[in-house]
Order: structure tokens, then sequence, then C-alpha cells
């Protein structure tokens, strides 16, 4: 070899080279612009894992559906955030690096609020699925959007709807105690009570008590003998899954029954495992928050594809999970169909004029917009509570799929 | 505040921390003979929590009755896991032993969640959310025969250590090494069984707390952790003090949660931690060395 390198053959040797390295970058061009590779972060181990898993089911199925409906072409990119802060935003930087055009996720608002920092920096548009904390959206960014209401507006919806139940069952209880994780989202919902309920005319019940705990605790005992000891009316809960489950088993173990368990927005109660792992102890919790439009085209379309995917699996047990993560792959999808590029800042700008109908959105809410935040306004919750099993929509009454009942049938007076 | 919440909450302390104390027990009587701090301690009690849930899974084995098994395995696993690995390392420098154990500890975890992922998984028992009510005072079932559990098995690994010709053999190598070796007792033999019995208290606890807790992989690293602070509150090498550093620990960390604050649980038992350090560095019931 090397005695054939000559001057001749090493100027060839050149020449094709730069011929090669001029053409390469036309090639990333024509490979951008045929696919949209999407980075889905979301925590798939670790104590949201259930959670993360589930948000994942909507990503999953999501290049199929738009592929039939908007005719592009998605490629996820996916990474395990482990609910972990840093991991998220390692995982964000790396997506990035390998190529992602757009990240989604991470459901937690720490996580989702280290990627919006590294999506900001690198220039990469990011579009938040699942979390509430609204300062993801109160940075100025130019590359971060969400389609998620934020906390106050969570919580406002919440609380609207948990004066709803009162006047659907002819119900009005005096006194609550106030439970929450200590966590980025929970921190964020609880000065959220603290500043909108004594402005709610609607409502009038007492907080007697406000009691934080760490969300991966695996001991409630005295936690639950303090809210017990308030002798509240009812628990006005915000929470996750797993600290939802060991929660509700210490009120069963010490015998605690208030008129019920209400959530003003957060996940845990709905979903599958709390009824797997608590059975009939996991009926009439009440979760005001949001959800999916069950009246809904695109519902029935991405249900379809759900049960192919799935099909030992059901839809209410991932719906708001599943919901949130397609609609936000699909704004980016959408984004991209309109933009014809890839590149970060025209597809940013593209994000920014979404326009996407109410019957073509999943989530439950008004049509998708973002404001000069990045911010979707006009999400709306609903009043989920278990009844056989199943989460089923009670309020509001255009969309209810069964009766409330409040109080809970084992409350004694 | 009400008495009755004061006293549901100092119960509750008790009976949670009598299983950590068992958990501990095997930390302190492995460190008390062998000299080794086994910090796959938590990860140990990790496997033989899903052990029991396997076998529930599988059998519908109660996790009380599923002890037997695991234990029995636990022993072998634990002699075995000294003679072909922790022996060598016994006259090497401690952070050779440190590092050793770690790196078992890092592929415990990492193994548990190949095989069952990273779901939280549990049994589920009649008795499991069951309580009974003497007046006001509410005590949870499970944790009430989970502390039983831990009582009898400290008894019965007391009983063993003071009576036992084996026994006495153990405490002769903890008490003078160069001694139990001049007298002839197969040293290497004793340490085995002194780790698998350490594994047994490990495999009890975690059958026993497999009702109490959901467990995970990730569960590990933390009750390791929980264990150390337990035998150095207590003494390490003590069997009577790593219960009462099991039952100091959960009683302050249930008051701390009642008057201070939930968060504030693991503040109140490293604050504890520090003041045994500073001032009975050898831990309550631990000998001067």
């Amino acid at each position: 070899m090397s005695n054939s390198m000559n001057r001749r053959n090493f100027n060839k040797l050149v020449a094709a080279s730069a011929t090669v390295a001029g053409i390469a970058p036309f090639g990333i061009v024509r490979a951008q612009s045929r696919k949209l590779k999407v980075g889905v972060l979301l925590p798939r181990s670790g104590f949201q894992a259930l959670i993360g898993q589930s948000c994942q089911k909507g990503a999953d199925l999501a290049p199929e559906v738009l592929k039939g409906l908007l005719g592009v072409d998605v490629e996820l990119m996916n990474a395990d955030t482990e609910t972990n802060v840093d991991v998220a935003r390692n995982r964000a930087e790396r997506l990035i690096q390998e190529g992602a055009n757009v990240l989604v996720g991470a459901f937690d608002s720490g996580q989702s609020a280290a990627i919006a920092q590294v999506a900001e920096q690198r220039g990469i548009p990011h579009i938040v699925n699942i979390a509430a904390a609204p300062q993801i959206t109160e940075q100025g960014y130019k590359y971060v959007f969400r389609n998620f209401p934020i906390a106050p507006e969570l919580l406002r919806n919440g609380l609207v709807l948990t004066g709803e139940v009162f006047k659907a069952t002819n119900t009005s209880p005096k006194t609550a105690v106030f439970m929450h994780v200590n966590d980025t989202f929970g921190q964020a919902m609880a000065r959220g009570v603290g500043a909108i309920l004594p402005k709610m005319d609607s409502l009038h019940f007492k907080i007697l008590d406000t009691i934080a705990y760490d969300p991966a605790a695996k001991d409630l005992t005295v936690e639950v003998s303090k809210a017990k000891a308030a002798n509240a009316d009812f628990l006005l809960l915000v929470c996750r899954l797993n600290d939802a489950i060991v929660l509700r088993r210490e009120m069963v173990k010490q015998r605690w029954n208030p008129m019920g368990i209400i959530s003003p927005g957060s996940p845990g109660l709905y979903e599958e495992q709390y009824t797997k792992s608590l059975g009939k102890y996991a009926e009439y919790a009440i979760c005001n928050t949001v959800w999916y439009n069950p009246r809904s085209e695109m519902t029935k379309i991405v249900g379809a594809a759900f049960r192919k995917h799935n099909p030992k699996e059901e839809l209410a047990f991932h719906g708001a999970n599943v919901g949130y993560t397609f609609d936000a792959i699909m704004i980016a999808a959408d984004a991209y169909a309109r933009a014809k590029s890839a590149d970060p800042t025209v597809l940013a700008e593209a994000i920014r004029q979404t326009n996407i109908p109410v019957a073509r959105r999943m989530s439950l809410g008004g049509p998708i917009k973002f404001n000069a935040k990045g911010q979707v306004e006009g999400n709306l919750s609903a009043a989920i509570q278990n009844q056989g099993g199943l989460p089923r929509v009670t309020l509001p009454a255009e969309f209810s799929e069964a009766k409330i009942v409040f109080p809970s049938p084992d409350y004694k007076a | 505040m009400p008495i009755d919440l004061i006293v549901n909450v100092v119960i509750a302390g008790v009976l949670t921390g009598l299983v950590y104390g068992l958990m501990a027990l095997g930390l302190s009587v492995i460190f008390g003979v062998v000299r080794v701090v086994n910090f796959a301690h938590g990860e140990m009690m990790t496997i033989a929590m899903y052990a029991a849930v396997m076998l529930f899974a599988m059998l519908k084995l109660d996790p009380f009755l599923a002890i037997v098994p695991v234990a029995a395995a636990f022993f072998v696993l634990g002699y075995l896991l000294q003679r072909a690995l922790i022996n060598p390392f016994i006259t090497r420098p401690e952070h050779s032993q440190f590092m050793l154990l770690v790196a078992v500890a890092i592929v415990l975890v990492n193994g548990m969640l190949m095989i069952f992922g990273p779901d939280a998984r549990n049994v589920q028992t009649d008795y499991q959310l069951d309580s009974f009510a003497i007046g006001p005072i509410l005590i949870d079932a499970a944790r009430l025969y989970a502390a039983a559990t831990a009582l009898v098995t400290t008894a019965l690994l007391f009983l063993f250590f003071r009576y036992t010709l084996t026994g006495k053999a153990i405490r002769a190598c903890a008490d003078n090494y160069l001694g139990a070796k001049v007298v002839g007792l197969n040293i290497r033999h004793l340490y085995g069984l002194t780790f698998g019995l350490g594994a047994i208290c490990v495999a009890v606890a975690g059958c026993a707390m497999s009702i109490l807790l959901e467990v995970t992989p990730q569960l590990g690293p933390v009750y390791t952790l929980l264990a150390f602070v337990i035998v150095i509150v207590g003494g390490l090498g003590s069997m009577g003090g790593a219960l009462l550093g099991g039952v100091l620990i959960g009683v302050s960390e249930a008051l701390a949660g009642l008057f201070i604050a939930p968060s504030a649980k693991s503040m109140v038992s490293f604050g504890l931690l520090i003041l045994v350090l500073l001032f009975r560095p050898q831990g309550l019931l631990g000998r001067k060395s």
C-alpha cells in the first residue's frame, strides 16, 4: 500500500475524500428530512417506573399512528431517566449528540426542568408531555413547549371539580387534612393550594393539617397517624403512585375511614398498579386530573392502536399518560409536517405556530395553541373515580361514564 | 397532642425497630466474629425479599413459612460466599474488604434489575392489612408478627451461641483468634458458619419485611446504610446492641416524624449516630476494643 502511494494516487485520494466530505453533509440533511428523530425521555426505572412505562406506551404507538395521519416518519430514540434529575440531564445531552431533532418528556417536573435547560442551551426543541411546575415555561426559554396545565391551573381545575363533586352528591364537608409529596411537583401543588383555596368561594372546607412526605417513603405510619388524628372529614391528597399505595394500606391498617380521598390533580390513584395492589381498597378514590377525552376522534384512533400494541391492557389505566405523551409527539410531527425541515430553529418556530383542533387531540382540553411562553392554556381536568376496578370519568357531566359516589360506602359519620 | 396518637406511633416504632434490629443483627454477628463489614448486607436482604415474593407467587407460601427454605438456602449461600470469596480477604487491608463487598453489592443490585426488572413486587396475604385494637391503640398485625419473628430469631441465635459447642467455638474465635487456633479449632469452617448464621438473620428479616414493604432492586443500599447506623448505635458485634439500636432508631424516627416533621426522620437517626460516635464510640452495648 505504501509503495503505491505516489503523488498522483495521493491527489486522487484527497480528491475522493473531499468529494465524500462535501456530499456527506447533504446526506445528513436528506436523512433529516426523511425522518423526524424524537428523543423520548421517561422515568422507566426507579420509583416512577410504572408511570414512565405507561407514558412510553403512548410514545410507542405514535410512529405508526402519525405515519397514517400526517404522513410523517417518526423515529423514536428512547432514553430512561431512571427517575433521576442528573440522569435525565445526561440522557438529554446524549440524545442531542446522537441526532435527536426534538426532545419529548419527562413526566416529572424536576427531570423536565433539567431537560429543558439542556434543550435551551443546545437549541433543540423540547416538548414537555407531563410536568406541572410553572417555572419550566417561566424562564423565557425559546425552545421549550408544554401541552400540560401548570400546577396552579391544574389545581384550580381540580379544586373547582372538588366543589362540583360536593354539589353533585349534596354533601358539604367542613374540614380536610392535606397530604402531599415533597418533590418539585408536590411542593408546587402545596403552594398552589395555599394560594388558591382561600380565594375559592365555592369551597367551604378548612384544612386542619398539612403533612408533606417523601414520595419514595416505604413506611407512612407516622404520617397517616398524624392525618387521622386531625379528625378531618376528608383527605385531600397530592401523591405519586407507590406512596399512594403505601398510604392507602396504612389508612386501612389504622382503620381511618374519612368521607373519601380526593386528589386535586396528581397521578397515583387512577393507575392500574394502584388497583392491582389494593383491590377493593382502591375503590371510590377520586382524582380530579387531566385525562383523555373519551369522545375525541383521536382517542378512537389511538385507542385502536393501543389495543393492538397492548392487547391485555386497559386504555383507561394509561389514558392520561398515553394521551399527553402521544399528543406531545404529535405536536412535533405536526410542526415537522408543516415546516418540512428538522432544523431546530425552524422546527421550534413551527411548534410555536401549532393550532391543533379539539377533535385531533387525545387529551382533554381546547385547541392546542402555544402562548408566548410556550405554554398551552385551556387544558381541562375530569373527576375520575375508581369504580368496579376501573377509573371512570364521573364529572364534567358531558364526558361522564359513571355516577360519582361520595362519601365512600364504608364511611361512617 | 392526643396521648393515644403518641402511644400508637411509639408502638409502631418499636415493632419496626425490632425488624430493623434483626436485619442489623446479621451484620453485627458477622463483624463480631469474622471482623469483616458486610457492605452487601441490604442487597442480601433484598434477595431474601424477592425469594419470599417468588415463593408466594408460585406456591402461595406465606412469607413467614417461607422463612424455613429461604433461611436454609441463605445459610448455604452465606457459608459458600465466605469460604470462596471473603476468606481470602480476611487478612487483607480493610479497604480491600470494603471494595470486595461493595463490588458484590453492585453485582447483586444489577443482577436483580436484570432478573426482576425495576417494578415493585409484593405479597398479598389475608392478614396484611389487619390490625389489633386495644381501646384506642391499634397494633399493625403484620408488623407485630414480624417483630415477634425478630425476637424469636434473636433468642434462638443467643441460645445457639450460649449453649452449643459450635456456638461456644465461634465465640472463642471472636474472643481470641490465636488461642482458638492453638487449641485446634477449624477457624475457616467456623467463619463460614458465622457468615451463614448472619445470612440466616438477613433471610428471616427479608421474609418478614416482604410483608411490610414492596421490594425493588434499589431497596438494598438504603437498608445497608440503615443496618450500619443501627449496629454503630447499638455496638458493632453486640447481639443485644443490634436489637436495641434497631428499636432506638425505629422509635426516634417515628417520634421525629410526629413532633418535628416526617421529612426529619433520617435527620434524627443520623443525629443519634453522631452523638453515639462522639460520646460512646463503641456503641451503647459494645465493648471497648
